[in-house]
């Protein structure tokens, strides 16, 4: 059985990207990325338990730059894969599949996820005591 | 006419050998990751900066520690269920397949099971 040499679908080089294309795939990307994430609730939660030096420790990495700039990524990840996910959840019972209602829920699911990192990170400095 | 066999039929799992258990896993850890992920942000929000003291406190209360508890394993069987996905997607060398995956599962149940104990270990003041 020769497979190998089989075209893929759809062909990537010449397929347009589209809004659902990129969605689809974006929805796969950041699950992959909130996978990785996962370590860092892990090391969070054993750091806790461990004691205030290694506590210190990675809440030292999360205040930094880059912990600031990583957070920030998986912030948005986990609210585009948990709005994205409603939407694929919706389209598991059979609905919302017409063309329109798959644009303006793609749109929907974009805008939700961007105004809720946004309002999370608000939050998240007015806890600190200030912007 | 069916050219099924009878056990095959009352089995009910058709070509994959394995039914929908995958895919039913997959939607019911992410029906429950819902609401327990807007309270995970939202806690985590509100315990930003915290010091050891009050990180503590929050993950040993109870209503804390339980949700914590039912957001770890969701989070870890829902991202290795993804995660199997996306190997057997991409990658198509049999043995690499096969080692990803076990990887992938062994790392989703080591984290897992750590990050229970440490709620545990906190909540119960070890």
């Amino acid at each position: 059985m020769a497979t190998d040499n089989r075209p893929l679908s759809p062909h990537l080089q010449v397929y347009r990207p589209q809004l659902t294309s990129v969605m689809s795939i974006l929805h796969r990307i950041t699950g992959i990325a909130l996978a990785a994430g996962t370590l860092l609730l892990f090391w969070w939660l054993i750091a806790a338990a461990t004691g205030p030096t290694a506590f210190d420790a990675v809440q030292s990495f999360i205040g930094s730059l880059v912990g600031r700039i990583l957070l920030f990524g998986w912030s948005f990840a986990l609210y585009y894969h948990l709005c994205n996910g409603i939407r694929h959840l919706v389209w598991d019972t059979g609905h919302g599949f017409e063309i329109r209602t798959a644009y303006a829920s793609g749109w929907l699911v974009i805008v939700a996820a961007s105004v809720l990192t946004i309002i999370s990170w608000i939050g998240g400095y007015a806890a600190l005591g200030g912007i | 006419m069916s050219l099924r066999s009878p056990l095959g039929r009352a089995r009910g799992l058709g070509s994959a050998k394995s039914g929908t258990d995958h895919w039913w896993a997959q939607r019911l850890t992410a029906l429950a990751l819902i609401p327990l992920v807007i309270w995970f942000v939202v806690s985590m929000i509100m315990v930003t900066g915290a010091d050891h003291d009050a990180a503590l406190a929050f993950i040993g209360s109870p209503i804390n520690a339980v949700l914590l508890l039912l957001l770890i394993v969701a989070v870890f069987w829902h991202g290795q269920l993804g995660l199997q996905v996306v190997i057997e997607d991409y990658v198509h060398t049999k043995w690499l397949k096969v080692a990803l995956i076990i990887v992938v599962k062994g790392a989703a149940i080591f984290l897992g099971v750590a990050s229970v104990y440490a709620v545990i270990a906190i909540a119960l003041g070890g």
